[in-house]
């Protein structure tokens, strides 16, 4: 036991954000099954509908190349949805107590779970991306293509985190934190994603026309396989989200309950 | 000199229930035991004291720097154990501890001084295994631990050994004692009388959100009045109390009126810290 009394100065904003990023990153390699279901379910999931509905749905041009844009983005949702549970935990448990005690900004937590969740989402991304390529996906996109796609999809995850984190924040436990995440993950099956638009009936078209994930695909799928995409429209989504979710976790957090 | 910590006129509410009702309290160092019965205001009272919480009118102090406005200067100066514990499950005890060091601005040295406090108190072979792997016993002392990473003048236990069994307890108090020695100024809150007893150099009664006593524990002990002279019978139980006033006369009255016969004994009992604790709390004391 030391007896020096130089009482402790606490850390920047940054250092603090660094300590939690490494924390969660470790979170996420610890918890092996979460990792593996990260990784597997994407996998599966674009497994299903290129082989097993591929057939079925098949049209003139190439399925595989159409779906797997949408592929990739229904997967960052999934990827990203355990951030609520995260933050909710360490929101109901009693780790944030102890982080508010302390000389530092105890929100930075958040944003620690945030990057990791982006940092999985993009390792989930590039074998789902492999696995396309091993059961034939063939774009003909260029690097300014690909870096174009990955900008889109990595904002889109930042997006889709920021809100799973919110949603961690207002959840009153880490098991409905769970639950409220699963609304999200439908929307991709309400856009271009999967079928084109035109094939949907007339009262659910405009739904799906003019939410963000439908922008968003058209601009990743333009970039890898051609096409109309939006990518102004995309951008301005993501930004859109990323503030709305920063602005309701800056009222949240100081109102969360402290026991 | 500047008390460590100064509490005048606090009140908090929830919910219109008044939880601190016009609270002073002033602590000059050492260990300070705020006993007090269930939703005396004792959680209440330490949440505010590490800036959790602001209160609704008064002021708290530690060491002349006022929680609400200077809170980031009280937030390095107080370490606090809570009821709930704080440990990442699946980081290891030593990278739970390393990680705070870092927090609290220890930089590279984190780590070793991680090491240090393990050894100190036993939890080195713990301290490689992830925290979901311990025992009640273990995540309490590691949560302790975790309070003392970086060196802080004032330590706020919350009943720092609920639920804890009889040997862990006394290890967590050893640790304790260990650190009132070293200078840290120690205020926990507590529902058991003996832990008071053991570790306090004073004890405050928190009672309905104010206090209702504060001293020494032969202070208190002192404020319930003088001996009572008890009949036991063999197996320990109580046949018959007479109060004193402590007097030669009024004992050897006592005496003079109890029965004596199948094997009991007459005992001569001061008043324990339980018998000040149920008189200055109002509870129904249950006969032994």
């Amino acid at each position: 036991m030391t007896t020096t009394t130089t009482p402790a100065t606490g850390v920047s904003t940054l250092s603090s954000s660094g300590v939690f990023i490494r924390r969660s990153l470790l979170h996420s390699i610890r918890d092996g099954e979460g990792l593996l279901m990260a990784i597997a379910l994407p996998v599966m999931l674009m497994l299903m509908f290129t082989v097993v509905f591929g057939g079925a749905i098949q049209g003139d041009g190439r399925y595989i190349d159409y779906v797997v844009p949408g592929i990739i983005l229904t997967c960052a949702g999934f990827g990203a949805s355990s951030t609520a549970v995260s933050v909710s935990r360490d929101m109901t448990a009693g780790a944030m107590l102890r982080y508010r005690t302390m000389p530092f900004v105890a929100s930075t937590s958040i944003v620690g779970h945030v990057i990791a969740s982006v940092v999985r989402n993009l390792v989930a991304t590039a074998v789902v991306i492999g696995v396309a390529f091993a059961i034939g996906f063939r774009p003909d996109a260029d690097l300014g293509g690909w870096i174009a796609a990955l900008g889109i999809v990595t904002l889109w995850i930042l997006a889709v985190t920021s809100v799973f984190a919110v949603i961690g924040l207002i959840a009153g436990s880490p098991e409905a934190a769970n639950g409220y995440g699963f609304i999200i993950l439908f929307l991709p099956y309400l856009s271009s994603a999967f079928v084109p638009i035109e094939t949907m009936p007339d009262w659910i078209a405009p739904v799906a026309e003019y939410q963000p994930v439908t922008p968003i695909i058209e601009t990743i799928r333009s970039a890898l396989v051609g096409g109309e995409g939006q990518p102004l429209v995309s951008i301005l989504w993501c930004l859109g989200i990323i503030l709305v979710a920063l602005v309701l976790a800056a009222w949240r957090f100081p109102r969360t309950p402290v026991r | 000199m500047t008390p460590v910590i100064e509490v005048r006129a606090l009140q908090k509410s929830f919910r219109h229930q008044r939880v601190l009702n016009n609270l002073n309290m002033t602590i000059d160092g050492g260990v300070v035991a705020l006993l007090g019965p269930n939703g005396a205001g004792k959680t209440t009272l330490v949440s505010i004291l590490t800036t959790l919480i602001r209160p609704d009118a008064g002021t708290a102090r530690v060491l002349g720097h006022d929680v609400v406005r200077d809170a980031s200067t009280v937030r390095s100066l107080v370490r606090v154990t809570g009821q709930a514990t704080s440990l990442d499950e699946l980081l290891t005890g030593r990278e739970n501890l390393a990680m705070l060091g870092k927090l609290l601005g220890l930089g590279r040295t984190a780590t070793n001084r991680a090491d240090e406090l393990l050894e100190r108190l036993d939890l080195a072979a713990a301290g490689r295994k992830a925290v979901r792997t311990y025992s009640g016993g273990m995540r309490r002392r590691l949560d302790l631990a975790a309070s003392l990473i970086a060196p802080a003048k004032v330590l706020i236990l919350d009943e720092p050994t609920t639920g804890l069994d009889p040997v862990s307890r006394a290890r967590v108090w050893d640790d304790i004692r260990q650190l009132a020695i070293d200078g840290t100024t120690v205020l926990l809150t507590t529902q058991t009388l003996d832990e008071a007893e053991a570790l306090a150099d004073r004890v405050t009664v928190l009672h309905r959100g104010g206090i209702v006593a504060d001293g020494t524990v032969g202070e208190l002990t002192a404020l319930v009045g003088g001996q009572s002279v008890v009949l036991v019978d063999t197996a320990g139980s109580v046949l018959e109390r007479v109060e004193t006033d402590g007097t030669r006369a009024s004992v050897a009255a006592a005496l003079e009126r109890m029965q004596r016969d199948n094997g009991a004994r007459v005992e001569l009992r001061s008043p324990s810290l339980e018998d000040a604790f149920a008189k200055l709390t109002q509870i129904e004391e249950v006969a032994a």
